[in-house]
């Protein structure tokens, strides 16, 4: 067994530095590459690619990236872990066994597949059997938008990726599939871990988090005396250095810029976090309050201790929904009496459509660059600021109300406050919402499938 | 005497839905306890009010010294229904950050803070 494994994280999302996994792959030794696309409506949207063209549907951008990387990585034994697969994993595995066979790896090289994430076409079946898929955040009953679902997958851990590996896959493509799963995988794989050592599981599942996020972790966003951070222009993605007891250190290939340091990481483990205690995944309820970091180098944070406890009987499904239409038209204003020109343009706005007689279940201004972000803890904005730009959004179930707010934009430059400029976009364009319902679902409803694709 | 969170703490935001989350760390070990004592739930509602329309939750974590806020009802919806800029509650640990707190004369000096 090796006494150190090196994962590298490539991709934090869908549209991540396209040049990253390629620099963690040339940078220096590493013994896995981990590839996270999906966010919570990613899904939706390759559904709907898919709908369009059934050869669609996956992270296209991973294609490309295989061709790039993978004779380095048939060469120095690298695997590669990735949820590129979306809502197509067989239509993506057969693009990166085409880009393989072009590169003459014929023979080389296996693929392994992760799917059975997919329940959309079991979904009736299970309204109908009483599992009501209810929503975690408002627990209504997903009946309720039975009609407009697009989409339903269920986020599958390590099991299966870990399967996958135990076959031989070089390059392990899933659908929906926790990116914690990513990371623990190769963990458990390589220094055989039980599915049931929990704290192990859950130090792996923590490794996971705290690299999913891309460069998020090692110097990104970085609150902490973010002047000094050297050299984003080359930041370096986060690197997990894995040992067989379940400790690992945080860092990044020499010679690239950004920062892993103990604030930064701290950062990290903080973000998008419910109750610490309770960090719950497929695999198992990851405790955070037992994290401990120590320096041991530049750019290398040392993480030990973690505990963790046994996994839950569900799995979380992700269901995507259509929830009617919304659209963004913003103006920027100028100096003098920028803030006041802008509000007063906001005023005739709201008096216009509500002359049309238009009906919105929201409607939001902001004024940017006074207090968008920050809204009544800005304090009141400045007499002189330089300029503002007016936001203005709406949301309604009517396509139609959306589309007449949309054409009220651009005529406020010739009709409304003088100053203002920023309408070269043209029409706010209306978007169809595709908004998010999670669930729970029990385990025993889903079987998850791995094959294998040889190249 | 007052200090701004800013001067002692880091912060980090993200979202869950239309709740957001606010991981915010003491920039030193002992700064830790007075953060404990001062950046209570119900100071954070307060500090929120007119953003945050639902309740907040706060864990500890000592081992990080770091507490973690949760911020009900805060981001118009949350996910793709929202319209604000700020959907996602990135800038939720900066608008934290403008929180000041009370520490004594001799905490201040202590931690050299005046």
């Amino acid at each position: 067994m090796k006494q150190k494994i090196r994962i590298a994280a490539g991709q934090g999302f869908w549209g991540d530095l396209p040049e990253a996994p390629v620099r963690q792959v040339e940078g220096g030794p590493i013994d896995y590459l981990m590839l996270d696309y999906l966010a919570e409506v990613t899904m939706s949207i390759m559904q709907k690619q898919r709908s369009r063209d059934p050869s669609a549907g996956y992270a296209k951008d991973f294609v490309p990236l295989m061709k790039q990387v993978l004779p380095a990585c048939v060469e120095r034994n690298i695997r590669v872990t990735a949820n590129a697969g979306g809502v197509n994993v067989a239509g993506c595995a057969a693009a990166v066994k085409d880009v393989a066979l072009e590169l003459g790896l014929h023979g080389k090289l296996r693929l392994g597949l992760v799917t059975g994430d997919d329940i959309m076409p079991a979904l009736d079946e299970l309204l109908d059997r009483g599992i009501e898929l209810r929503n975690m955040d408002t627990g209504a009953p997903l009946a309720t938008v039975r009609d407009r679902i697009q989409s339903a997958n269920v986020y599958l851990g390590a099991a299966p990726m870990l399967e996958a590996l135990n076959l031989g896959a070089r390059v392990v493509i899933t659908g929906r599939a926790t990116d914690t799963g990513l990371t623990l995988a190769p963990l458990m794989h390589e220094f055989g871990w039980s599915p049931n050592d929990w704290n192990k599981v859950a130090a792996g599942t923590i490794a996971g988090h705290i690299i999913e996020c891309g460069a998020q972790c090692s110097g990104g966003n970085c609150q902490f005396e973010w002047r000094s951070i050297p050299n984003l222009a080359d930041v370096g993605f986060p690197i997990i250095e894995a040992a067989p007891d379940g400790t690992f250190v945080v860092t990044k290939h020499d010679r690239t810029g950004g920062w892993v340091t103990i604030p930064s990481v701290k950062e990290q483990l903080l973000y998008e976090m419910g109750d610490p205690r309770e960090y719950i995944t497929p695999d198992c309820i990851a405790d955070f309050s037992t994290v401990r970091l120590e320096y041991e180098g530049r750019d290398r944070v040392r993480v030990f201790g973690i505990e963790g406890r046994p996994a839950t009987d569900t799995f979380k499904v992700s269901i995507s929904y259509t929830a009617g239409f919304k659209a963004v038209g913003t103006l920027v204003y100028s100096w003098p009496d920028a803030y006041d020109k802008a509000q007063a343009a906001d005023r005739i706005l709201r008096a216009r459509l509500d002359r049309l007689g238009l009906k919105f279940d929201q409607m939001l201004t902001e004024f940017v660059g006074a207090n968008a972000t920050h809204g009544p803890l800005a304090g009141r904005p400045r007499e002189d600021l330089p300029e503002v730009q007016l936001r203005v959004g709406v949301r309604a179930e009517d396509r139609k109300a959306v589309e007449q707010f949309a054409k009220q934009i651009a005529p406020l430059v010739l009709t409304g406050p003088p100053g203002v400029t920023g309408f070269a976009g043209g029409r706010p364009k209306v978007e169809e919402i595709v908004a998010y319902w999670p669930a729970l679902i029990p385990k025993t409803e889903i079987t998850p499938a791995v094959s294998i694709i040889e190249v | 005497m007052k200090v701004q969170l800013v001067k002692i703490a880091h912060a980090r935001s993200g979202d869950k839905g239309d709740t957001a989350n606010v991981g915010l760390i003491a920039l030193r070990d002992e700064i830790y306890p007075i953060l404990v004592r001062e950046v209570t739930s119900s100071r954070v509602k307060e500090h929120f009010k007119g953003i945050s329309k639902g309740e907040v939750e706060r864990f500890e974590l000592p081992n990080l010294g770091a507490l973690n806020f949760l911020l009900h009802e805060s981001l118009g919806g949350g996910g793709t229904l929202s319209l604000m800029t700020d959907a996602q509650g990135k800038t939720f640990s900066t608008a934290l950050l403008r929180m000041e707190i009370e520490v004594s004369e001799q905490e201040a000096s202590t931690l050299e803070l005046a």
